[in-house]
This record gives structure tokens, sequence and C-alpha cells, in this order.
């Protein structure tokens, strides 16, 4: 069955106006800043929220239809949630909170019980079933909240940020988790994010959203190879800068030419890695032909390299290494060249 | 605090603080020194003692229960639902905090007394009275304490996360299972606070009930208006209960203490 989720709803000063579809087994990732509505499209999902226009519904079920007078409350769909900050109930022992699905519609207490305590098995927390929610770690939350979900067999799972709440080692473990109970599930998941990361490992096709509509949709490796906006470029790590192709050469918008290795015309991005980008003292002789004078406006240490915000003619994001940002003596406010070559510059249509 | 304060209370606010401390605790020290401890069992002991004491704790529970049936579902409206007007039914139901019990008395008595609009119907369908029976002091002490259980229900279930209801209903409960198994164990502190707290109210209450159910002792003397009784002809009986009232009082305010309130703060 395929999730079809065409949802319009104020959210705010915001109009979130979205259309996704979710086959079966497919995982899409909602990917976007803050605020950008992608929770909101979730709570609709949900039947959290009634959408104020449009239409949800899984394979034949009608789950919203605003023109025909439909909308079934949350209760009603088959659906799993996992929430940011897992929203186990308190009072309620882990495998009761696993149970608490079963239990809702209709399953016998000690059947319910049997099937939580196989799903905390599978998540990998089968000697936690007795405790409180409240003496979990964060990963441990999270895993019993998925198992919480995914005990009922729903047709649609919804994760809203199910990875942020974690420190970034636990991040690591319950990601790669989360894939291989991904891969399993055979219904259709929507996992809402601001992590490209997340976004790149789980997910079979990203939709990315900005202030309530999709800017960009495509598989994962799609979208950080062709970033669209700013916001993605930034998010993968790309400058991003529109430009006008001219043969090999692209004239940049800001100002400023980039040299390219294929020929190209038109209205095009040109997408430039971080780790693509040279730092000199002075201008570099020999075979870059990009080289721009810039100013280090800020440096950021990210595991051995470090991230350089660079302002010029060109605006650009440099990794350089510690031993390289060191031998430079760079420090913000400082004059270097920067250069790339141009096999290194992508190109891709706007 | 990672100030350090200059030690001290500055006078203009030590004085003034200890006579209040003084005002609140001396009448009842001088309670206690006057107790007349040597007859004090066979006081207690007493048949009218046991009855005030036994009516009041029966209507006080009575009252407090009355209050839980109704006065939770009604903080329910009041914190979840969205319906309009509900500022304004606020403060209807707080009215009854403000209200001088005896003019709730009075007004009890116009609405269920026999000549009232409910009264006269009730007399006639049902031959049911109910001004001066225990009955009419249930009534009128639920009229009076319901409102201490229903604030106190709604600012728990205000300060409770919305979004375990939202949970519950992804997980297929709708919001009456929700009520149930999620909402009510949730601020069940706050529910055991209120009815404290109600309960307390409902044992104190003088005004209404002695308007609305009058005083008559084994139906409708409670405590308190033994106490006031008392103080006319036998002031050391008055001192006798007065204690026990003083006893339970305290007794309330530790169990609302240890028991729920830290427990609730969490």
């Amino acid at each position: 069955m395929t999730l079809s989720a065409d949802v319009r709803v104020a959210c705010g000063p915001l109009t979130v106006d979205l259309d996704l579809e979710v086959a079966d087994g497919e995982v899409l990732a909602v990917l976007g800043p803050n605020g950008a509505g992608k929770s909101t499209l979730l709570r609709v999902v949900a039947g959290l929220l009634p959408p104020d226009g449009g239409r949800v519904a899984v394979g034949a079920e009608v789950w919203d239809d605003v023109a025909a007078g439909v909308h079934v409350p949350a209760h009603g769909r088959r659906l799993g949630m996992v929430f940011q900050d897992h929203l186990l109930f308190p009072h309620l022992s882990v495998t009761d909170n696993v149970a608490f699905g079963l239990r809702t519609r209709g399953t016998r207490t000690s059947d319910a019980r049997r099937a939580a305590a196989a799903w905390l098995a599978r998540v990998g927390i089968a000697d936690l079933g007795d405790r409180r929610p409240g003496r979990l770690s964060g990963g441990q939350a999270q895993r019993a909240a998925l198992a919480r979900a995914l005990v009922g067999e729903p047709a649609v799972l919804l994760l809203d940020e199910p990875l942020s709440a974690l420190d970034a080692r636990t991040r690591l473990t319950v990601r790669a988790e989360l894939r291989r109970h991904l891969a399993e599930y055979a219904g259709s998941t929507v996992l809402v994010t601001h992590d490209p990361i997340d976004a790149m490992a789980l997910a079979d096709r990203v939709v990315v959203v900005e202030e309530g509509r999709v800017v960009q949709a495509g598989t994962p490796a799609d979208v950080s190879r062709h970033p669209r906006t700013d916001y993605v470029a930034r998010l993968v790590g790309l400058a991003l800068l529109p430009g006008t192709g001219e043969g090999t050469t692209v004239r940049l918008d800001g100002g400023g030419r980039v040299a390219v290795a294929e020929e190209t015309a038109g209205p095009v991005f040109v997408a430039v890695r971080p780790g693509s980008v040279a730092l000199y003292p002075a201008r570099p002789a020999g075979s870059p032909r990009n080289v721009w004078p810039a100013r280090l406006v800020s440096a950021t240490p990210h595991g051995s390299t470090v991230r350089c915000e660079l302002d010029g003619e060109v605006p650009l994001v440099a990794d350089v290494t510690e031993a390289a940002y060191a031998e430079l003596g760079l420090a913000p406010g400082a004059a270097v060249w920067a250069a790339v070559k141009a096999s290194e510059v992508a190109v891709y249509d706007r | 605090m990672s100030r350090s304060r200059e030690p001290g209370v500055p006078v203009p606010l030590l004085v003034p603080a200890v006579l209040a401390v003084a005002f609140l605790v001396l009448p009842l020290v001088g309670l206690v020194v006057r107790a007349p401890w040597g007859e004090l069992w066979p006081q207690l002991t007493s048949p009218a003692v046991g009855e005030a004491l036994r009516l009041s704790l029966v209507s006080a529970t009575a009252a407090t229960a009355l209050s839980l049936v109704l006065g939770v579902p009604l903080a329910w409206v009041l914190a979840r639902s969205r319906a309009r007007g509900r500022s304004v039914l606020r403060a209807l139901v707080t009215v009854p905090l403000v209200l001088p019990p005896v003019v709730g008395g009075v007004a009890l008595f116009l609405v269920l007394g026999r000549q009232g609009i409910v009264g006269r119907w009730l007399d006639q369908a049902f031959d049911v009275t109910i001004p001066f029976t225990t009955t009419a002091v249930v009534i009128a002490e639920t009229f009076v304490a319901m409102p201490f259980l229903v604030i106190s229900v709604e600012g728990a279930l205000r300060a409770a996360d919305a979004r375990f209801e939202d949970a519950a209903a992804t997980l297929g409960a709708d919001r009456w299972t929700t009520f149930r198994r999620v909402t009510l164990p949730l601020v069940a502190p706050g529910v055991a606070a209120g009815a404290v707290l109600c309960w307390a109210r409902a044992l104190g209450e003088f005004g209404a009930t002695i308007t609305f159910a009058g005083n008559f002792p084994g139906t409708t003397q409670t405590m308190p208006l033994a106490v006031y009784l008392a103080l006319q002809q036998d002031p050391e009986t008055a001192i006798v209960l007065s204690l026990v009232l003083l006893v339970v009082s305290v007794a309330t305010l530790l169990l609302l203490r240890d028991r729920w309130l830290t427990r609730g703060v969490r």
C-alpha cells in the first residue's frame, strides 16, 4: 500500500503545502531546517492535526479528504510514531509501554505483553522490560519507542527527529540499528529530520522542505551531489554558487568566474566541496585555473580538519588539515588565496 | 545560588515577620495549653463528640468523592477542550472559592429547599426532601470544597505534557481511553493533592452547612457546628473538639507535604 499525502495546512505564519507519495517498504526522508513545517506534516499524517485542504490515504483507506469531509482521528489510523524525546509513558513499565497499542486495540494483556517482550528483544533491550522509562538511557528509550511504534504492525511509520535527542556516539549505533529495522519493515516510512546524515543514511528518497514547500526531491546521492538551494548545499557542506554557463567557464551571479571541466550553457549551479578547496598564503603558480583572493571569515575545527569560511569575490568553504592551518599561520581576518581544480567543480543546470 | 547574600534579615522585615508568626501560632498554642488534658479521654469518647466526628468524617469523605467524580471531568474540560466560553466557565467555577459560605448555603436552600426550583420538583415527584439531612451536609460541603479540587487538577493537567496524549492517540487510544490510561495516571499527584485540600475544606465547612442543613445532632451537626454550639454551653468540650480538628488538619498537611506535594513537584 502506498501512502499518499497531499497536505495544505496553516502553521502560524507559514502555509505548509506538500504532496508526497511513499511506497510500501520505502523510506522517505523529509529534510529541512527547524520551522520548515516538517513536524506539522507529520502531525497531519498522524491525524493529530486536521489539514485545511488535501487528502491523505494509505492504499484504498482514506484518512483525510477535506473536500469529502473525511477525517479519521489519530486513534483510527494504523500507524506508529516515534517522537524526538520518545514520549514513553512515565507511569508504565517499558513492557507495558510497548504493549499499550496492542491493549488499546483489544489484544489480551498476556498476549500483548508477550508480543511486547518479543519486540524488546528485537531492538536489543529484552532485559529492560520491567524498568520505568525514567531509568533508561536516551538510546534505550528510543529503542523502546521504536518497538512501541512497530509492535502493532502499522501500515505507516512516522519518525519525528528520532535521533536528534541522542548524543553523538549513541546516535551512531541507534542510526545503524534503525536502518536495519527500516529495511525489515514492510510499510511506508516517513522520516522527518534536520540532519542530512540521518536522511542520507536511512532514506531511499529525500524531500527537502523549506518554508512549507518542497524545494528538492531525489535520492540521497542525487540531493547531496546536486543541491538546489543554499540550505541543502550548506547542509551537505558544499558551497553552492548560481551562475551562467559559458562553455567551460561559469560566470557567477555574484561576480567572478569559475573554470569547469564540462561545457555548460545557461543558468547553472556550481558546487564546490570544502575538501577540494586548497589555501595558499600567496598566489600559487602552476596548474589550478581557479584562483581567487579571499579573506578568512571564520574557522571551526571538525575532527582533524578545520572548516574555513572564506569571503571574497567567490564565497567558499574550505576544509584544511589542522597542520596546514597552523603552517599557513591562518587566523580569522587573514588574507589567503583559494584554489580549486576545474575537475573538482561540479556543475548542474538550475 | 551562585551569589552569596548578606546574612541576616533587615529589622523592618524581621519585626512584622515575627509578629505574623506569633499571630498565626499563638492561638493554636493557647488551644493546646487550655485543653483539659485530664478529662480528654472521657470527653473524646462521649457519644456527642463521637457522633459529630463520625458525621464530619463521613460527610467530608462523601463530599470529596462527589467532587472527584464531578470535578475531575470538569477540570479536564477546562484544561483540554477547545470549547468557547471556557474562561467564563472557569470564573463561574471559582465563585464558590470567594463567596461567603453562608451565601452559598442560602443559594442552595433557594434551589434545593422544599419551595426551591429543583427542590419542589424533587419533593413532588420523588417525595425527596434535601434540606436538614445528611445529604444536605454533603451537598453544602461539595459546593464549597469542589472548586479547590477543580483548580488543583486543572493546574496539574495544564502542567502535564499533552504530547503524551498525542502518543497515546497514535497507539490507537481514543480520548476516553487516553484519559483513563495516560492522563489520569500522569496527573494523579495533582488529583491526590486536590482531593486532600478538598477534604480538609469540607471538614471545616460551617457557614453553608448550618444555613442549608441546619444543626441537628446525629444528622447534620458536624464538628465545626458542634464546636460553635459547645462554646456557648460547655467551653471545655469546645476546646476538645477544636483540638481534634487541629490534629486532623495538621495530619492532612503532613500527608499533603510528604506523600503528594513533593512527589507532584518532582
